[in-house]
């Protein structure tokens, strides 16, 4: 029988395995669309920013929608419509080596700016960029206030160097909030500021985050009920995007969790394209965001050889929650102080490092993979160290393999199995080596 | 007896290892890999076997009066000779598949004449061969079709202008036959051709006359011992094209450290340069793999590197080692693209600069991309074992063995002359793991 996996691009659409929860998430999504490209003609506002340190619960304070351009750059990649864009950006004079997520943006702006849903995106009226560590960031909103021309703000977070968050770095934050966001976002939308209706936003998000971490938690069982990564990447929408603190949010967190702690009750595995996992192998935490542009078959090559993720660093880059943090109520602009210093993408090395080798330990890890991206330079650099600081810290095996967020010219499928089938069989020897005895000849 | 096969399937060859219970190497078989891997292994097996036979006769044989003390030289003779009998066999499928193929329209009408000739090309051949096979008779390849093909050339082209016979019409039938009968492995009873070859020996060669009498009932016990195919293990990039279920696949990153291992237990790091790519590897004193890092998206620095080289240069790849290791000063090339080193190449020419010297800044360009893919796999530990075709190029094992002293000082470098079987040695010994319920590296 051959073991050549058969592409899964298009074709295999129809018969996808979903929960009702991934139902629920996509219908969201697409109510999020919907709502965005008509914004406009309901006398909406709209506002852009990114995931990380992103402040939902206050820009709807301002009735203000909100645009992800990751997000929008992802469900490109996703729809396999990011290479033409990249290919658009790169025509314009962006580099071969530029983050693929700004150049899918790019591209799709210069190719009419078209939403997934077919219709175009509105042009925003602020940039909200919350400054947590990704100086592309900063790059990016560069380029669309030169071509929107509209009301910029810059949070700056304080990075966060040592896992400690001093009075100063908080006090710094919210005096920005106060001084600097609130004014803009109230001057643009034209609305007030009311903290009662902040607070109430991050109840909302506070409930929504602990159902969160239950669903991201119960990977602990074995055979763990989900994927964190793969998996992980539709549970994480949500609350990464426009959604937190809002009802529907605590709804659907709700529901994937009653979801999975039936999953948990009956012993299954994580539910994939292709249906329900078979039995679980290998155990992995994993560094680094997925490749999306051929994101089934990569996840493919994972779940076919039994290997589920039980903890990864990259559902933790919009908001880490799993060490205790929640969006408070009763301290708001505290909080979403807080919660930017406290997100994936602002921690140092070291504190990277200390999370991966808890994770490992925590969720009964056996290694750690690493998907490095060819074109991020903020987050790649530094990954090979924390591999070698993982792997001494635990003694569980480390892989690495390389591909692109967005691009799909940088995703080889006989590469990258080849090293995850090393990878496995690697794990498996380490796990079994204490069998062997005088194996030398 | 038990016997553990490896199998690697590589892009240009396919290796095959067999392996005893003791762990011992029983034989080593290659052939090119013809981008048809099920005959490959077929006759990598084979060839395998074949060499397995020759260590089992060396065993038996080992105190037998008449051929101690010139073993070595008896065994040579013995394994021509079998050759010189493989060969004659597989001229007769050859001949017979010819006469087979002798029909299309053009040939409508000729047929008979054409089949006179062939069946003298033949004739001539068989006629000749013992010459191919003579002692210190020196062969461009052993692979049958690379011998087959050059002397029906030479022979067919005489045969056919005697018989005023257009020579493109024998070369039609030579050309449509060739590829089935070098995609069957010789099929002839490997215990008879070795007699047959044994009866030659005994009547050829002076030296050995003694031994008649005295050889034949060894030979014959070694011959008759059983080889069973106790558990293959397959690896390399053909692997998945094989029908061979999951539990008798290993990765080559897994076969080269645990290769590596088998043929130097202290090794720690282990290089492979091959074909299409370049594998930094680290093992612990187990041979178990630690961590790994290869090449990625670009295949700079591999093997075919070279080979790219050798045909921008107009040489053969083995050239290319000698000749760069004549230079007096290495000259600078760009190390990252394999299309960019041949334009540098063609300018440094243009510019004056010796070939021997820019070869030699080109095998350092190839080790300086291999010590980055051994960085990132965790730098080197003593011992180091560089495996691979690669290593059999004494030009980059020199530029290799510099840039090792650089950066990490006195390390004991190990070059097996049999490298290139690494990774089937690794997969034998994956294979004699499963049976013993050594289950290291094998799924539960």
């Amino acid at each position: 029988m051959s073991r050549v996996p058969p592409s899964t691009t298009g074709a295999a659409k129809k018969d996808v395995a979903k929960d009702a929860s991934m139902i629920k998430q996509k219908e969201m999504m697409a109510a999020h669309y919907d709502r965005l490209t008509s914004a406009k003609e309901n006398g909406k506002k709209v506002c852009s920013t990114f995931v990380p340190g992103n402040l939902n619960e206050l820009i709807m304070c301002f009735d203000l929608v909100n645009n992800l351009p990751e997000t929008n750059a992802i469900q490109m990649g996703l729809r396999k419509k990011s290479g033409q864009n990249v290919l658009e950006a790169e025509k314009m004079g962006h580099s071969e080596d530029v983050c693929t997520y700004v150049k899918s943006d790019i591209g799709m702006m210069a190719k009419g700016n078209i939403a997934p849903n077919g219709k175009p995106f509105p042009d925003p009226d602020v940039l909200l960029l919350s400054y947590t560590g990704c100086f592309t960031f900063m790059k990016w909103f560069e380029l669309l206030r030169e071509q929107y021309g509209c009301e910029t703000i810059m949070l700056h977070t304080p990075y966060d160097a040592t896992g400690n968050i001093t009075k100063n770095m908080r006090d710094y934050m919210v005096k920005q909030l106060k001084e600097e966001v609130i004014p803009k976002l109230e001057k643009v939308s034209g609305v007030k500021f009311d903290i009662d209706r902040l607070r109430e936003n991050l109840k909302e998000s506070a409930k929504a985050e602990d159902d969160l971490v239950h669903v991201l938690q119960a990977a602990k069982n074995r055979p763990s009920p989900i994927d964190a990564y793969f998996g992980g990447i539709y549970y994480i929408g949500p609350i990464f995007g426009a959604f937190r603190g809002t009802k529907d949010a605590t709804d659907y967190y709700a529901m994937l969790s009653e979801e999975v702690d039936e999953r948990v009750r009956q012993k299954l595995g994580p539910i994939t394209p292709d249906g329900p996992m078979g039995e679980e192998k290998y155990r992995l935490v994993t560094e680094g965001p997925p490749n999306y542009t051929s994101f089934r078959d990569f996840w493919k090559m994972f779940y076919e050889d039994g290997a589920v993720v039980v903890a990864s660093a990259y559902t933790k880059v919009g908001g880490v929650y799993d060490f205790g943090f929640r969006h408070d109520p009763v301290n708001p602009l505290e909080s979403l102080a807080d919660y930017c210093m406290g997100v994936y993408t602002n921690r140092s090395l070291p504190q990277r490092i200390d999370m991966l080798a808890t994770y490992i330990e925590e969720y009964e890890a056996d290694g750690l993979l690493i998907n490095s991206i060819k074109s991020c330079n903020s987050f790649a650099a530094g990954e090979l160290m924390i591999m070698r600081e993982v792997e001494k810290r635990t003694g569980k095996p480390a892989a690495f393999v390389e591909t692109d967020l967005v691009d799909p010219r940088y995703f080889s499928p006989s590469n990258v199995k080849n090293r995850l089938e090393s990878y496995f069989q690697m794990v498996d020897q380490k796990r079994k080596g204490a069998r062997v005895t005088g194996a030398a000849a | 007896m038990r016997t553990f096969i490896g199998i690697d399937l590589g892009s240009t060859t396919t290796k095959a290892v067999l392996m005893d219970d003791d762990q011992k190497i029983l034989g080593r078989g290659i052939t090119n890999s013809r981008s048809n891997y099920a005959t490959a292994t077929q006759v990598a097996t084979q060839e395998a076997t074949v060499d397995a036979r020759l260590t089992l006769l060396r065993r038996e044989l080992s105190d037998v009066e008449g051929v101690k003390g010139k073993l070595d030289e008896f065994l040579d003779h013995l394994n021509r000779n079998f050759r010189l009998e493989q060969f004659v066999e597989q001229l007769g499928d050859l001949e017979a598949t010819c006469i087979e193929n002798i029909d299309g329209p053009r040939l409508k009408g000729v047929e008979k004449e054409v089949q006179v000739v062939i069946e003298e090309v033949f004739k001539r051949l068989r006629e000749e061969a013992p010459e191919l096979f003579a002692p210190g008779a020196k062969r461009k390849s052993d692979f049958f079709r690379d011998i087959a093909g050059s002397r029906y050339l030479a022979v067919g082209e005489n045969v056919a202008k005697d018989a005023k016979l257009p020579f493109d019409l024998v070369l039609n039938v030579y050309d449509k036959s060739i590829i089935d009968v070098e995609n069957r492995p010789p099929a002839g009873d490997m215990s008879a051709k070795f007699l047959r070859a044994l009866n030659r020996v005994l009547a050829e060669a002076p030296e050995f006359k003694a031994a008649k009498g005295k050889v034949e009932k060894p030979v014959k016990d070694a011959l008759g011992i059983e080889l069973e195919d106790t558990y293959t293990v397959g690896t390399g990039y053909g692997r998945v094209t094989l029908p061979f279920s999951k539990e008798h696949i290993r990765s080559e990153i897994l076969c080269h450290g645990l290769g590596a291992h088998m043929m130097y237990p202290d090794t720690r790091t282990v290089l492979d340069i091959g074909g299409q790519d370049t594998k930094g590897i680290q093992v612990d004193d187990r041979g178990i793999v630690e961590n790994f890092q290869m090449n990625d998206r670009c295949a700079a620095g591999c093997g075919r590197y070279l080979g790219y080289i050798a045909d921008e240069m107009n040489m053969g790849l083995h050239e290319l080692g000698p000749m760069a290791m004549k230079s007096t000063k290495s000259v600078r090339i760009n190390s990252t693209c394999t299309v960019f080193a041949g334009a540098e190449l063609r300018d440094r020419l243009a510019l004056g600069e010796k070939r021997e010297d820019i070869l030699a800044g080109l095998h350092r360009a190839i080790i300086l991309r291999a010590m980055s893919i051994i960085s990132r796999s965790g730098g080197i530990t003593d011992q180091f074992t560089f495996t691979g075709g690669v290593a059999k190029n004494e030009a980059a094992v020199r530029e290799l063995k510099k840039l090792v002293q650089e950066n990490y000082g006195d390390v004991t470098i190990n070059i097996n002359p049999e490298s290139i079987y690494t990774g089937a040695l690794g997969g034998a010994t994956f294979a004699r793991r499963a049976v013993e319920g050594d289950q290291t590296g094998v799924e539960a």
